[in-house]
């Protein structure tokens, strides 16, 4: 048993010839939690993806309890993927299914469990995450909040090793944030579990993840607890921590001449 | 000059893809059907969506589209002396023909651009992503129910066109226009040929209904994860199923004839 769950050790990738990561590195302790940060677009849900063996790597690799991901065959593949939830961005409940159905999906695929143990074990899931009593409702039926809390249930629907979270906390209302940020650390610490968070909200982040990593331009940037980089000197950090629009990160999108352009002849 | 061949060219290879990419998942989707076999549930479900929610679409054109035959036939066939053919006429059209075309036609409108849509939206709000991160294969659990589903129902709803198709044209030729209501029956019965009429018929329906719903799923399943996306890919199902319902009878017929 390897002591960091999940370890990416010098991965590149990118969808096409513009490369998004260019050798990151980072390790994930079991049970831990460990936030990504980035600005939109950086590729931080890419990454997750590539945890979970959706893409190929350019160069590098993933590692999973030891093993690498993308050399796995389909079977190696699934048997990984059994020992992660992931929670995407929008929660991705399947819209043809009630919040129950939703969350037995993973176990009625997966398993052999008989129907009366699903339905115990999907209420106690519900449960963990506060709604219990909305069990018949349609996804469309619910707010942003609860369709992520949902979707947590479901992600955790089969007890896995590692959760990833898709930026958990955007568009949510600052009550259903304080309710998320607390059910991440509370799971965490309850089901022994590793958490890997993509967001960009400094202040939440802040206050629960055990590491912190900061991705810019294709590679980390910064990386320390969270005490470690509130001081940390760091032109970029600064930046981020304290929402400076202009810095290292600048405000204007690479472009030419703004005199040039505007008197120019052809615009 | 350069730009144009430059678009042509380009345009070409796109297209090359998309069809190998559409072959590969047919291909997938064959290999991947054991699922849709032991749980015969996931399909009968989406023949609900695709095949009973066609019904009513399916009826009414079909019941017009036998009156209009009738009409038509018994305007030509009477200059003739022979307007109790106009059974067989009906028939004949009707199964060898306008209904597998046009069945498949409607149901490109009707089933194959609402496959599409939920597929792309499925897509686009990361539920496949979610499904393949979940260990369970998006082609199994999503894409080969539903094209079973598409490849049962769609003979059935021909079957069903001819057959009120026939209705349509009987009322009109016998209680309308006055033809032999025994002549109308018995001569049909006489001249619609098992093998070559209503075997066929199936045959084009069943092929007919393997292209709109691949098309369909492919379409869908291919679409950028945007609502954009998903908007162009529900009009390019429609357009490329009917094209190719159009040019695979031409290929089918003249088989058959021949
Ligand atoms: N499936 C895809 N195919 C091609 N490009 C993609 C795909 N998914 C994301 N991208 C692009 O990759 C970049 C990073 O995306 P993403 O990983 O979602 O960033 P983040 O989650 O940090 O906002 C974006 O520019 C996005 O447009
Ligand atoms: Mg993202």
């Amino acid at each position: 048993m390897t002591q960091n769950i999940v370890e990416i050790d010098k991965l590149s990738f990118g969808y096409n010839r513009k490369l998004l990561h260019k050798g990151i590195t980072m390790s994930f302790p079991r049970g831990k939690v460990v936030a990504i940060m980035g600005g939109s677009g950086t590729g931080k849900t890419t990454l997750l993806r590539l945890i979970g063996g959706q893409f190929k790597p350019k160069a590098g690799e993933v590692r999973v309890d030891g093993q690498v991901v993308h050399k796995q065959d389909r079977e190696g593949m699934y048997q990984l993927r059994r020992k992660m939830g992931m929670l995407f961005q929008q929660g991705a409940l399947f819209t043809d299914l009630s919040v129950f159905d939703n969350v037995a999906f993973p176990m009625r695929e997966l398993t052999d469990l008989p129907e009366t143990m699903i339905r115990d074990l999907v209420l106690m899931k519900l449960n963990a995450v506060g709604l219990r009593g909305a069990h018949d409702m349609m996804p469309t039926e619910l707010s942003g909040g609860m369709a992520r809390r949902v979707a947590l249930a479901r992600a955790i629907a089969l007890d896995p090793d590692i959760i990833l979270y898709d930026e958990p906390f955007a568009g949510l209302d600052p009550i259903s944030m304080a309710v998320t940020c607390d059910l991440i650390r509370t799971l965490n610490d309850a089901l022994g579990v590793t958490s890997i968070v993509v967001t960009h909200d400094v202040e939440e982040t802040f206050s629960f993840a055990d590491y912190i990593y900061f991705v810019a331009d294709g590679v980390v940037a910064a990386e320390g607890t969270p005490d470690d980089l509130r001081n940390s000197t760091l032109p970029f950090v600064h930046q981020f921590v304290h929402g400076e629009k202009d810095g290292p990160v600048p405000f204007h999108y690479a472009a030419g001449d703004y005199k040039d352009q505007l008197l120019g002849p052809d615009a | 000059m350069i730009r144009l061949l430059q678009n042509i060219g380009s345009n070409t290879i796109d297209q090359i893809w998309r069809l190998g990419a559409g072959a590969r998942l047919f291909g997938l989707t064959l290999i991947s059907s054991a699922e849709s076999i032991r749980r015969p549930r996931l399909v009968t479900k989406e023949v609900y969506a695709t095949g009973v929610l066609s019904l009513v679409i399916i009826s009414v054109s079909a019941f017009f589209v036998g009156m209009v035959l009738a009409l038509q036939g018994y305007h030509t066939l009477q200059k003739y002396g022979s307007s109790e053919a106009i059974g067989v006429l009906v028939a004949l059209a009707l199964v060898r023909e306008l209904g597998p075309v046009v069945t498949a036609l409607l149901f490109a409108g009707r089933a194959g651009t609402a496959i599409t849509a939920e597929i792309g939206l499925m897509k686009a709000t990361e539920q496949l992503s979610a499904m393949e991160m979940m260990a369970v294969s998006p082609i199994s659990r999503v894409v080969a129910p539903r094209f079973w589903a598409g490849v049962i129902a769609l003979p059935l709803l021909a079957a069903l066109f001819s057959m009120i198709g026939i209705l349509g044209g009987y009322l009109v030729a016998v209680p309308l226009i006055g033809v032999d209501e025994g002549a109308f029956w018995s001569q049909m019965q006489a001249n619609v040929d098992w093998q070559f009429d209503i075997v066929n018929g199936v045959i084009k329906s069943v092929v007919f209904g393997v292209a709109c719903t691949m098309i369909a799923l492919f379409e869908g399943y291919d679409a950028p994860p945007t609502a954009e996306g998903v908007s162009r890919a529900t009009t390019r199902t429609v357009v490329t199923s009917s094209l190719a319902v159009l040019a695979l009878d031409f290929a089918l017929t003249s088989f058959m004839i021949i």
